[in-house]
């Protein structure tokens, strides 16, 4: 790759001048994260990236765009190093001429390819099964149809209509439904950690948490649907969030005391950036549960609830 | 009498009123879809341009968008329209005044006085009639300049807003993304977070912050925070250092009011500024506008999206701003599909700005649902230059960390600027020679793209 040669060379350098502190801290996130993915393996997902020897090109995504640094003489190193500690946005990133470097411009593309992948593929059937989720799809035909058509994303069709009223328990306390979203990656990385959790939080509370619905290409509005059908007190959505850059797999909780179509947005109460950078999911679902008890208890959702 | 009725290939078509028209004349939407206004067909899409172009000016400036009675924006364009040009004007077709701003007999204060003619109705109206080369080509002609603290829009310069965003609004998070851009020569249109939070405290802060800045490094240029206007207004008037006011505004008075604010707010804002603001003016305020802003607020009254675009400018215009830009691919392809789309809007709000006389500018930008990516941006970017766009927007890399879409990045500003022959607004290109990141020729030195030069 003509232009990022000198890439390993700027990091080590970077280490060599930075704190000890920095690389001790380092390392043991690595150690961390790789226990955590240890655990985590999902089929059909590479979990650890490529080695850095022979053969193999090296990962351009393996490192955070926090820890990389392109400037090759910058008037005060130590300084720039600071203040990239300072914001995840991509400083310190020099130029080919006035034109990005060719890594960091990989770096870009990759990034938005995987926000792009979220939003435009389906959560693959594995995932739904390993979950058990009874699924259904809302008026939408297409995911073209999906990111054109808002209004059509918060309805079900007829299918799910009858399919969710005769399965789903009726008059549930607790109804708790997932969908896509515009991140299907959100649900695929999130939903294995965030819903043992809710239900374990849920059970301290004597509440059951039965069937779990899903639906392909859902708006949140389509949680006014789901309440009147099964007559649940409280819904809760759990649904991909539009993807940025700097993740892909961020989901929100939407939840509603007997939600209804006619009910106003203010109405939902929202947990957001539910993520393994952000809230991570098995503590984010402990937090819900925690919601929903309120819910329940205050019979109102949304401004009107005092959390 | 203003005929609603053509055939084309043998095929009658019928528009039951200048809305609908105005609806099925737009280039495609995915917006106007989706409001159910757009056109069925491709050759519905031609009949109404050709129903349109036959139209006469004052058959479109009569049919405004919204009541006259019923809509602030509406009386703020009627009410500002210089009747004397406005009759010289009245019975071209629309035909014909699309040709005479095309016309090389047509030069730029030519457009300028007939500007001043022209409803918005009217501007979005020839906008329809016009090819993406005819908008680039018409928007050429027409130079607007402002003054706030330096001056922009003048030929030859092409300016950028310095968008350092922080999720949290972490002033040394902000400070570092401030120092970057300005070692790649972008800031001269405006310093201008947008902010997480919106408290008069942490408003007040960042104002500071800049200004101080701006003061020690001696920058010619103006700062900003995009915060609600009533916040801004609140700011200056308990003494923070604000160069202009922002505030989003909306093609009708139902969409200001989702905005929490009328033009009676931006009344007040321009006054706190001619008071209480320390930049020199006459142009304090700032605007930004989208197509679909007001579809998304309920607040279009079944207009096009295009029109209620223009409405934003002519209402504007009246506030004297020193920027306008369209955030043209924020809103999500459920209004502007895809890179097409975008690239067209961009192109097409560029040229209404310019038209109605105000300094225009550009977010050229995509969110992650949208299919468009770093590539099309670029080309629209490319494209608004040599349209003559007075500023776009630059961040670093093009990856916003706070609002989570891409626009232009900090390294278009010399790209585009090199590419045809423009340079940053003459202070501030001054400063960019004196801080020693370009030589005098405009090429950029071994400093530029190091922002630890500004870590003093």
């Amino acid at each position: 790759m003509p232009g990022s040669t000198g890439r390993m060379g700027v990091i080590l350098d970077m280490y060599q001048e930075s704190d000890i502190k920095q690389m001790v801290r380092d390392i043991l996130r690595d150690v961390l994260s790789e226990q955590v993915s240890a655990q985590k393996q999902k089929p059909g997902k590479s979990v650890s990236a490529a080695p850095r020897d022979e053969g193999f090109v090296p990962d351009i995504t393996a490192e955070s765009t926090k820890e990389q640094f392109f400037v090759p003489a910058p008037a005060d190193r130590d300084g720039y190093l600071r203040m990239k500690e300072f914001t995840p946005a991509r400083i310190g990133v020099w130029r080919a001429g006035p034109r990005y470097n060719t890594f960091s411009m990989l770096r870009f593309r990759a990034d938005h390819a995987t926000a792009q992948d979220a939003v435009f593929t389906d959560v693959p059937e594995e995932v739904l099964k390993q979950h058990n989720f009874l699924c259904g799809q809302s008026m939408c035909s297409s995911r073209d149809e999906f990111i054109t058509r808002p209004d059509l994303g918060r309805r079900l069709n007829d299918e799910t209509r009858a399919l969710f009223k005769k399965e789903l328990p009726q008059n549930a306390k607790v109804l708790l439904m997932t969908g896509d979203g515009l991140s299907s990656a959100a649900v695929s990385a999130n939903a294995a950690d965030v819903i043992p959790s809710i239900k374990q939080g849920l059970k301290q509370q004597g509440i059951e948490i039965g069937t779990i619905p899903f639906v392909k290409y859902c708006r949140v509005g389509a949680m006014d649907e789901v309440g009147p059908l099964t007559g649940a007190e409280v819904v809760c959505l759990l649904i991909g969030e539009r993807p940025g850059l700097v993740t892909a797999e961020s989901m929100s909780a939407y939840m509603a005391y007997k939600p209804n179509p006619d009910k106003p947005e203010a109405w939902r109460t929202v947990v957001s950036n539910i993520n393994r950078g952000g809230t991570p999911p098995a503590e984010a679902g402990a937090h819900i549960a925690g919601i929903l008890k309120k819910i329940l208890d205050a019979k109102v959702s949304g401004v009107d609830l005092n959390l | 009498m203003l005929k609603l009725k053509t055939v084309l290939f043998g095929k009658t078509y019928e528009f039951k009123t200048v809305k609908e028209l105005m609806g099925k004349a737009n280039e495609e939407k995915t917006g106007d879809t989706l409001a159910g206004i757009g056109a069925e067909s491709a050759q519905e899409r031609i009949a109404a341009k050709v129903v349109l172009a036959d139209a006469l000016v004052s058959d479109i400036r009569n049919s405004p968008a919204v009541p006259y009675e019923e809509d602030e924006v509406t009386r703020v364009i009627q009410d500002d329209t210089n009747e004397k040009i406005y009759d010289e004007f009245k019975n071209f077709t629309m035909a014909e005044l699309r040709e005479y701003i095309l016309s090389e007999k047509t030069v730029g204060s030519d457009i300028a006085r007939l500007s001043r003619g022209l409803t918005s109705e009217v501007i979005s109206g020839v906008t329809k009639l016009m090819s993406n080369l005819d908008l680039i080509y018409g928007a050429s002609k027409i130079q607007v300049t402002a003054h706030c603290n330096t001056t922009i829009g003048s030929k030859g310069v092409f300016a950028v807003r310095l968008q350092p965003n922080h999720p949290t609004d972490d002033p040394d998070g902000i400070l570092a993304s401030l120092m970057e851009g300005l070692a790649y020569g972008c800031g001269d249109a405006v310093i201008g977070l947008n902010p997480v939070d919106d408290s008069l405290a942490s408003v007040t802060r960042i104002l500071e912050m800049f200004h101080s800045f701006k003061e020690k490094w001696a920058i010619p240029t103006q700062c900003c925070v995009l915060a609600h206007v009533t916040t801004q207004i609140q700011a200056v008037r308990n003494g923070a250092p604000s160069d202009l006011i922002f505030q989003s505004i909306a093609g009708s008075e139902k969409g200001n009011e989702a905005f929490g604010m009328s033009g009676a707010t931006l009344q007040e804002a321009v006054d706190v500024m001619k008071t209480m603001g320390c930049s020199v003016g006459p142009n304090v305020m700032y605007f930004e506008t989208g197509q679909g802003s007001e579809l998304s607020s309920d607040a279009h009254h079944g207009a096009d999206q295009l029109t209620m675009e223009a409405r934003c400018y002519g209402f504007a215009k009246r506030f004297k701003p020193y920027l306008v830009n369209t955030v043209v691919g924020f809103i999500g392809p459920e209004y502007l599909y895809d890179s097409k789309q975008v690239i067209r809007a961009g192109l097409e709000d560029h040229f209404m700005g310019k038209l109605t006389g105000i300094s225009m500018g550009c977010d050229a930008c995509y969110t992650n649902h949208m299919k468009a990516d770093q590539n099309d941006i670029e080309n629209l970017s490319a494209l608004l230059v040599t349209a003559g766009c007075n500023y776009v927007m630059g961040i670093p890399h093009g990856d916003d960390v706070m609002l989570n879409y891409q626009c232009t990045g900090y390294h278009e500003a010399q790209t585009l600027r090199t590419l045809f022959g423009k340079r940053a607004i003459p202070e501030f290109d001054t400063w960019m020679i004196k801080t020693g990141i370009i030589t005098p020729d405009g090429v950029p030195t071994d400093r530029f793209g190091d922002a630890s030069i500004f870590l003093k």
